[in-house]
């Protein structure tokens, strides 16, 4: 701090009430404030606050600290965490390689089914769609939220909430017509559900949504009567479900993937 | 390493709490800063200034996370200075919670120097380095700081009084 002539500063002044000025300086800066009361009024004022903040917080600090602050305690917690970390990178990577082979049923842990949401990929399109399928297929008074007879608008309204330029792919050629559509939470964001019927009454739905990974080839799924495809297209995942067999199901999912521009004329490879 | 970190617990818990004014919430963020301090030990600088370094990484937690959620959490009592005894008599405890109440409608920044200094008695060099700042920087707001919170007292208590977020 400044030597014992320099004029007295406002740094002097706060060093004063927090009683950190060497014996000499002390000195300077009594005898100016014994010359100027309301300074040094001022300065008893806030000595006396920092005095009453610390009476008041001294019972925290007094109280004996809890176990879960041991540093013991985080240390065995950070350890414990590090080993859970461990356990789900090696079930994300069982899933992997699981998931890449044949027609896998998802594992129900909250753990696995974020390890693998983690890793992106097809399987939980396809579990998202299969799931959207079974909820709204049997729904007989509000099978969609948007009717066919507003197409134009229902697209707009998923496109915009999807991020991503949605139609409606035409399946007359299998029997089947549009009935509308539904916006559906999908994975971190939002995805859509088209649904169709044919005149039998059975229903068949497109689900989409966002997702990672550059797996492009069709992965099939069974789960009790319906069947899904899914694949994975620039960013996006898509999945056709019905209660069809697989070979009545791919001509339906190829069709679908031309519809969405995908690009081939004859589809991605199957697999799975 | 165990002693070394343990030994500034109290100091660690008291100025949380001054900052939270809820004590489990308090003890949360204390953990986090633990936690963070354990996993990042290898970048302390061995020069001494493990305080600083402890107060810095709670300060940091504070401001990236736990300003916003206390904001939109739930609310607490102007009252719970009174959970803490108050050891001189009535008229001195009446003015430290009024202190206490006042220093709660100051900017974290003046908060945190009020504090870091006056409470928990860091050197200006110390405090410099706790809230990232040059120690003149230090100087010039711990004057207005002061200031700012004579002045609240000095113009009564229903004028600072806790808005009900």
């Amino acid at each position: 701090m400044s030597g014992p002539h320099a004029p007295i500063g406002e740094d002097d002044l706060q060093a004063y009430i927090d009683d950190r000025l060497g014996a000499e300086r002390r000195g300077v800066v009594e005898s100016y404030l014994a010359g100027h009361p309301d300074v040094a009024e001022r300065g008893a004022t806030d000595r006396r606050l920092r005095d009453s903040l610390r009476a008041v917080l001294q019972a925290k600090f007094a109280e004996p600290i809890p176990l879960r602050l041991r540093i013991a305690s985080i240390q065995a917690a950070r350890r414990e965490g590090r080993a859970l970390r461990l356990r789900r990178v090696a079930a994300a990577a069982a899933i992997f390689l699981v998931g890449g082979g044949a027609g896998w049923i998802a594992g129900r842990s909250p753990d696995t089914y974020a390890a693998r949401l983690a890793f992106g990929g097809v399987a939980p399109v396809s579990e998202d769609a299969m799931s959207a399928y079974r909820t709204f297929v049997v729904e007989v008074a509000h099978p969609v939220e948007v009717g066919a007879a507003n197409e134009a608008h229902l697209l707009q309204w998923l496109s915009k909430r999807l991020g991503r330029r949605l139609v409606a792919p035409d399946l007359s050629q299998f029997g089947y017509r549009l009935m509308g559509g539904r916006l559906l939470p999908g994975g971190s964001g939002a995805g859509a559900q088209l649904m169709y019927d044919d005149s039998s009454g059975r229903r068949l739905t497109v689900y989409v949504r966002a997702a990672t990974g550059n797996e492009t080839a069709f992965r099939f799924r069974q789960e009790g009567e319906a069947s899904t495809f899914a694949w994975i297209d620039r960013g996006f995942g898509f999945a056709v479900t019905a209660p069809l067999g697989r070979n009545e199901l791919l001509p339906v999912a190829e069709a679908v993937y031309r519809g969405f521009d995908g690009g081939s004329e004859a589809g991605p490879a199957q697999k799975g | 390493m165990t002693d070394a970190i343990e030994q500034y617990i109290p100091a660690l818990r008291r100025y949380a709490f001054a900052l939270i004014r809820d004590h489990d919430g308090a003890d949360d963020l204390v953990q986090d800063c633990l936690e963070r301090a354990l996993s990042r030990w290898y970048l302390r600088r061995s020069d001494g200034d493990l305080r600083a370094w402890l107060f810095a990484i709670m300060r940091n937690h504070y401001i990236d996370g736990y300003r916003g959620r206390k904001r939109r959490g739930p609310h607490v009592a102007l009252d719970e200075a009174r959970e803490l005894s108050v050891p001189a008599g009535q008229d001195r405890g009446l003015e430290a919670r009024e202190a206490m109440a006042a220093l709660d409608q100051l900017p974290e920044e003046q908060k945190s120097l009020l504090l870091l200094i006056g409470v928990e008695d860091l050197s200006y060099e110390e405090a410099a380095r706790a809230l990232g700042v040059p120690v003149g920087t230090v100087m010039s707001r711990l004057s207005r700081a002061r200031q700012r919170l004579r002045a609240m007292l000095e113009t009564g208590p229903t004028t600072y009084l806790r808005r009900i977020k």
